[in-house]
């Protein structure tokens, strides 16, 4: 795997968003001029189900056609995967791990399987509940693993994020100011970085 | 001015179909093809195209609606996946064999049985002999780009078969990865209007099409087909010339990666040749002259050209990502090994079926399949030839 | 070829000169088969008892019963193939059938 690349894994349960946060990084990274891919694992879609879904981020085109085996990162969207999912299984020591919760890092590194690397947590329920009204963990936990990574360049990201969220919710504006704040509030509040 | 945007393949050949602006789109959705005609629908409701989008009750009449249409005059495409396409069978026939240029865009799943709705090429390899011309993508841009093409080869007036345009369902279909995509016009431009020399609307002339053939002549119309094919080679490379000109990114009846030294190769269709360059770029680094054909085109199959991409190679590993069930072998391999006979030197050949209904194939993978190449280069050995490739055992495999 | 005419297609026609697919670019073409034939049964019409109610006409599923300016002529025994219809639904019979002797 060449340098440039960023291998990204995203563990989620069907209908959190786990899908919809990895094309939203591929978005992101696309529009700061990068290579991605961004893809969900493949099959049918079941509600609360253990998903996967996939980010290739490089400077250079990428043609590699898998899944990722040894992810860079690993972004974990439900806490109770910890105990189902092998969820740290090939990560990069030298990578780092995002798990959202509202727990400190070294409380849940007894559940990683030995995992040596970086532990970060992120409490995307608080997050997503204070700015948005309802869980949904995708907006912070993308910009989690935005900080975590350093994959984009944290000032451009929030101003294409911004962007994105005006297309995206054009038929509804009234929720872009909560998700901005989720993306802000996230990147502060993240933990263990 | 090529566009750079980021897209899924479904979604790249919906704005391919946008931009064409077919007459006809005969929708009914199948996972993983059904984003084509949801984006499509976007597109008829909010009037960015033109096109009769006509809601059927199955596969089979999507096609029959699409050969109806083409009859009639109408460019006509549809899109479906897997059973869809087994569903179709009987039409598909209907399709060819009355020459109508219908588009198909095929989003390969591998057919049921246990039920699976993941990827391989077992749907559209099912349908290899219907008389349909087929062309396969790499990645989401290929998949774009042989759609923009598709009808020139198809409505050509020496061809005047249907094609239908593959990609790897899920892997590239619901992969966003970024494509350049070309501007509306040039696409319009490129592509152009469709007016077939018959048709039952909007003639003067009367025309009657599919009818009984009997004994006497029915031959001679399946030789007529035949040689249709046959005159599809020409025309998929004079288009490709043209798209080469028009929008600068080269196409041919295959890729040829690294070829030019390779003493050891892979044959294969699809996303995986992606995953395989990125194993070559890894083994040519340590000095394994590593290649890889990337079959395109398979139907018409370039016989004689896929030969001289061969003949200096040691050995071959022809890789099917679906079972023939033949007992010896996939389609890929049988094609390809028969394209070798008549080299005065051939390779070493071993068919690898892998893939199957969405086995997942990463660069280590690809990488054991060189290895074992290798291997039988350096033994003189082919050892077995129809070989598995990605299962569980409980004995020691090949591969 | 590419308006090649049925009339110029036959079972001697090499496939260079055949249409695609089969394709037929003119109407009628079914004039150009001589089903005549076929029969073995010839129905024979009787001017004298024909009321020309013209129930025959319709049912002839050949279209072998011309009709002229409002009245049926006799049979085109070219296409008859003799399939007794006619002579079934006749209601004053005017049709009957007889063994058709081939020359």
């Amino acid at each position: 795997m060449s340098k440039t690349m960023t291998e990204i894994r995203w563990h989620g349960r069907g209908g959190q968003g786990a899908k919809t946060a990895c094309l939203l990084l591929a978005d992101a990274a696309f529009a700061s001029g990068k290579h991605v891919q961004g893809f969900p694992e493949y099959g049918p879609e079941r509600m609360g189900a253990p998903i996967t879904a996939y980010n290739r981020i490089s400077d250079v085109p990428c043609t590699i056609h898998s899944n990722i085996y040894n992810p860079n990162y690993v972004v974990v969207v439900d806490e109770s995967l910890l105990h189902a999912v092998d969820v740290t299984a090939g990560l990069d020591p030298e990578g780092a791990i995002v798990i959202n919760s509202p727990r400190e890092p070294e409380e849940l590194r007894p559940l990683l399987r030995g995992y040596t690397g970086k532990v970060c947590t992120i409490d995307a329920r608080k997050i997503s509940e204070q700015y948005l009204g309802r869980y949904f963990p995708n907006t912070p936990m993308l910009a989690a693993i935005v900080k975590v990574s350093g994959v984009l360049e944290p000032d451009r990201f929030i101003a294409d994020m911004e962007a994105s969220f005006h297309h995206k919710f054009a038929t509804k504006p009234q929720v872009i100011e909560g998700n901005m704040n989720c993306l802000i509030e996230s990147m502060k509040e993240v933990r263990g970085v | 001015m090529s566009i750079r945007e980021r897209l899924s393949g479904n979604e790249a050949i919906a704005t391919a179909m946008r931009q064409i602006d077919p007459d006809v789109f005969a929708a009914f959705p199948i996972t993983p093809s059904t984003e084509i005609p949801q984006y499509f629908a976007q597109y008829v409701a909010d009037g960015k195209v033109g096109t009769e989008y006509v809601t059927v009750e199955s596969e089979h009449s999507s096609m029959s609606t699409c050969i109806g249409a083409a009859a009639a005059g109408a460019r006509a495409v549809t899109a479906t996946s897997s059973a869809g396409l087994a569903f179709m069978y009987e039409v598909l026939y209907v399709a060819a064999s009355s020459r109508l240029p219908i588009t198909l865009a095929c989003v390969n799943r591998t057919l049921t049985g246990p039920i699976n709705i993941n990827n391989d090429h077992s749907d559209s390899m099912g349908a290899r002999d219907a008389g349909w011309l087929q062309i396969y993508a790499e990645n989401n841009q290929e998949a774009y780009d042989n759609y923009l093409q598709a009808m020139r080869i198809s409505e050509h007036p020496s061809v005047r078969l249907p094609i239908m345009i593959c990609q790897d369902g899920f892997i590239t279909s619901h992969a966003v990865e970024n494509i350049l995509l070309e501007e509306d016009a040039a696409v319009k431009k490129f592509v152009g209007e469709y007016h077939p020399e018959h048709a039952l609307v909007g003639r003067d002339r009367p025309l009657a099409v599919g009818p009984y053939d009997s004994c006497p002549y029915c031959m001679e119309h399946k030789v007529m087909q035949a040689e249709a094919m046959k005159n599809a080679k020409k025309v998929i490379l004079d288009v490709a010339a043209d798209f080469e000109r028009t929008f600068g990114r080269k196409y041919g009846f295959f890729e040829e990666y690294r070829m030019e030294d390779a003493e050891v190769a892979l044959v294969l269709i699809g996303s995986t040749a992606g995953t395989a360059k990125a194993c070559i770029e890894k083994l040519r680094a340590q000095g394994v002259k590593a290649g890889l054909v990337k079959v395109r085109v398979f139907r018409p199959f370039p016989m004689e050209e896929i030969a001289q991409a061969l003949k200096n190679v040691k050995a071959v590993a022809v890789m099917d990502k679906s079972e023939g069930y033949s007992g010896c072998g996939g389609p890929l391999f049988a094609e390809t090994r028969s394209a070798c006979y008549d080299l005065p030197d051939p390779p070493k050949m071993i068919d690898v079926v892998y893939g199957l209904a969405g086995r997942d194939c990463a660069v280590e993978d690809i990488e054991k399949v060189y290895r074992h190449l290798l291997k039988i280069v350096e033994t003189g050995e082919t050892g077995p030839r129809y070989i598995h490739f990605g299962q569980r055992s409980n004995q020691e495999e090949v591969l | 070829m590419s308006f090649q005419k049925a009339e110029n297609i036959n079972e001697q026609s090499p496939w260079q000169e055949m249409t695609p697919g089969g394709e037929i670019y003119e109407g009628g073409t079914s004039r150009l088969t001589k089903t005549g034939e076929w029969r073995s049964n010839r129905p024979v019409w009787d001017p004298q008892k024909c009321r020309q109610c013209l129930l025959c006409a319709p049912f002839c599923p050949d279209s072998s019963i011309p009709v002229k300016a409002g009245k049926r002529t006799d049979f085109d025994y070219d296409h008859c193939k003799g399939c007794g219809i006619c002579w079934k639904v006749c209601p004053f019979a005017a049709i009957t059938m007889e063994q058709e002797v081939h020359q």
